[in-house]
């Protein structure tokens, strides 16, 4: 039963605001393997982002609220841990980077002071040893002079340094899992294959779990080995990668490959296919399947309730109920 | 999309050794101040009717040369010229009466729209600037403009922050349509939208384009996307174009070492693809257009650059047919193979 390193269930956030209660993330479950790098997908306000704040409990209370689930990780469930506790895992055995570099660094602490504070924090090693164990890692992200940009400010690098440093200090205390948050959204393409080439490089080397949030269908084909596309909150399909593009199941996630465009090849007079419509409000979800106002396979069922996850092939679950190679109601897999 | 009938087709727009500087605010202590080459020296025609895409990583200078081409920044040096007329000559009115003819989407839809004012003040203010429609004339005209871009007249009286990001960039084209431009320079119109309404807003640009004639400058840092919409695309590095050519010449051919690593740096959704994708990875960062390098500005990330990228910068020259690149050794090897 342990093969999971992480083992989500049943996860829901909310928060209460002036205008009513935002459903953000509405109950998902899903498992990450040991070494095993998942890709979570969606669109602004789909609660990619807040479910990965809910798993490290960095959602501010109030107004946020985690409603329910578990997040199950070796065995303990870390929504119900210590203060204390959760602290030592943060950053020591969970670490996460984030879109925002610039933003995510402190500006008036020295990229070293930075790296060898979680060092101290984490694994209790002394000054001599923290800043060797920086400056390795530094050299590790690819900084060159890395002894001596251990005195530079954040302010001193670029983009694409800002973020090696933030790499170099999530995985400074050897991390089992590394949650990346948008790491590359705000970085030019150079830059942006530069730092997933340098993560999987990481990757191989160190062995950790990663859990990769993104808007980018793109990034996540040749990044991830499986694949969680979320809508409204909830997940709509979860599949090994290949399979996730070469077969998509769910109405939504064929809308968004069909309507993205691709470097690598197009016909003449090809179009772009959009999706109708736009992503319902959070403060009042319908009833029914929160994409059926923009699907165009829609039934009535639809409009009355909201499909929960089914297996429809190994290791492929869809939230539909429609089938959407016939067009008709899905035939429930036994 | 309109099709390019090869030598035809008219110019519309024409930028010689366009150049723009922006100064540095000079140091109290050392007394020097500089400047940011943002645009340094553009050679540019745009061909009416077709879509011209613009591409380039942040601070390449692309915006700028969009804006400079339309004269909300006066160029340092050099010409541009709209049907044959300067337009960095021109001044006051006569400038303002060419302003209709040529106008801008901006990238941000959030930014770019008064949360003052209604929609219907948004998108009529060109015709009371332009002095060209009063009351129900004006209302009317607005009403139609709404409908063009697929947004309910009835929506006029709201405000920006009532609408979502898709619908105010469609807010954004009508405005920029009012006048009934020719030209329009549509600067990351996409950028700041998910991707599942990017397609939309897309499909409408280029809707309008067949319907009313329209030349589109497209500035965007989305490589998929530029081969979607655009006839030609225009590569830029550092304040200059180091390459340019039809979309599927520069897609299928590219020849600028700079060209080839970009394209090779975006990726592809297909899992398939990417297992078998070579990827060329640049060193380090793009050079501050402060302190541009000597010699060709991409030569400090260049894989192939050799003594003479070091000293004098390359033209853009057209070493294929319609095919223009701003490089030495590509222009060595192209000679060597013939």
């Amino acid at each position: 039963m342990t093969d999971y390193i992480l083992d989500v269930k049943d996860l829901a956030t909310r928060f209460h605001t002036d205008s009513g209660i935002v459903n953000a993330v509405n109950g998902i479950s899903y498992t990450l393997e040991e070494s095993e790098t998942l890709g979570i997908v969606g669109e602004s306000g789909c609660g990619k982002s807040v479910h990965a704040l809910s798993l490290m409990r960095l959602i501010p209370i109030p107004p946020g609220e985690i409603y329910q689930g578990e997040v199950l990780y070796k065995d303990k469930d870390l929504l119900k841990e210590q203060d204390n506790e959760m602290r030592r895992i943060r950053g020591g055995e969970i670490a996460m980077i984030f879109q925002d570099p610039m933003t995510s660094l402190n500006p008036v602490m020295t990229i070293g002071k930075q790296i060898t504070e979680a060092l101290h924090l984490h694994t209790g090693m002394d000054d001599l040893a923290a800043r060797e164990r920086a400056a390795e890692m530094l050299d590790l992200v690819g900084i060159p002079e890395a002894k001596q940009r251990l005195d530079s400010f954040p302010h001193e690098f670029s983009g694409g340094m800002r973020q090696r440093a933030m790499i170099a200090m999530a995985l400074s205390c050897s991390p089992s899992i590394l949650i990346a948050d948008e790491p590359t959204t705000a970085l030019d393409v150079t830059i942006q294959a530069q730092i997933i080439d340098l993560i999987r490089r990481l990757r191989d080397k160190l062995g950790m779990a990663i859990i990769w949030i993104t808007h980018d269908l793109g990034i996540m084909a040749g990044l991830a080995e499986k694949l969680n596309v979320m809508y409204a909150g909830y997940i709509v399909e979860k599949a090994p990668v290949k399979q996730l593009y070469g077969d998509p199941r769910h109405p939504y996630t064929l809308g968004l490959l069909k309507s993205l465009p691709r470097v690598d090849q197009r016909k003449a007079g090809e179009r772009l296919i959009p999706i109708d419509g736009r992503p319902p409000d959070l403060l009042g979800l319908p009833k029914g399947c929160p994409f059926e106002s923009r699907c165009s396979y829609a039934i009535d069922r639809c409009k009355k309730e909201n499909p929960a996850l089914e297996l429809v092939d190994t290791d492929h679950e869809i939230a539909c109920w429609v089938d959407v190679k016939t067009g008709k109601p899905r035939e429930v897999v036994a | 999309m309109s099709t390019l009938n090869n030598g035809s087709q008219r110019t519309l727009i024409k930028a010689e050794r366009l150049k723009k500087h922006f100064p540095l605010s000079s140091s109290f202590f050392t007394g020097k101040g500089g400047e940011v080459r943002a645009v340094d020296g553009v050679n540019l025609e745009i061909l009416e009717g077709e879509t011209l895409g613009l591409v380039g990583e942040s601070g390449c200078g692309k915006s700028t040369l969009g804006r400079t081409i339309l004269q909300l920044h006066k160029p340092t040096e050099g010409s541009v010229k709209f049907e044959d007329q300067d337009l960095v000559t021109m001044e006051g009115s006569e400038l303002r009466r060419m302003r209709s003819h040529m106008q801008i989407v901006f990238q941000d839809p959030y930014s770019s729209l008064n949360p003052r004012m209604t929609v219907r003040e948004i998108v009529g203010e060109p015709l009371e600037i332009h002095n060209v429609a009063h009351g129900k004339a004006r209302k009317e005209r607005v009403n139609e403009l709404l409908e063009r871009v697929g947004l309910n007249p009835q929506m006029a009286s709201r405000y920006p922050h009532e609408f979502s990001g898709g619908q105010r960039q469609r807010i954004g084209v009508a405005r920029a349509l009012a006048l009934n431009p020719s030209f329009i320079v549509a600067d990351e119109p996409i950028s700041a939208l998910d991707v599942s309404i990017q397609a939309q807003v897309v499909n409408l640009l280029l809707d309008l384009q067949k319907e009313l004639n329209l030349t589109y400058l497209f500035i965007t840092h989305d490589l998929s996307m530029v081969r979607y919409i655009c006839d030609r695309v225009a590569v830029m590095y550092l304040g200059k174009i180091v390459e340019l050519g039809s979309v599927d010449e520069i897609y299928e051919n590219p020849q600028h070492p700079y060209t080839q690593a970009l394209l090779s740096a975006v990726p592809v959704p297909d899992p398939l693809v990417e297992e078998r994708r070579q990827r060329i990875i640049l060193e380090g960062d793009v050079p501050s257009p402060a302190h541009p390098p000597a010699g060709c500005n991409f030569n400090t990330r260049c894989p192939l650059a050799f003594d003479r990228c070091m000293k004098t910068d390359p033209e853009l020259k057209e070493l294929l047919p319609g095919h223009q690149v701003a490089c030495y050794a590509v222009e060595e090897s192209i000679r060597s193979q013939l």
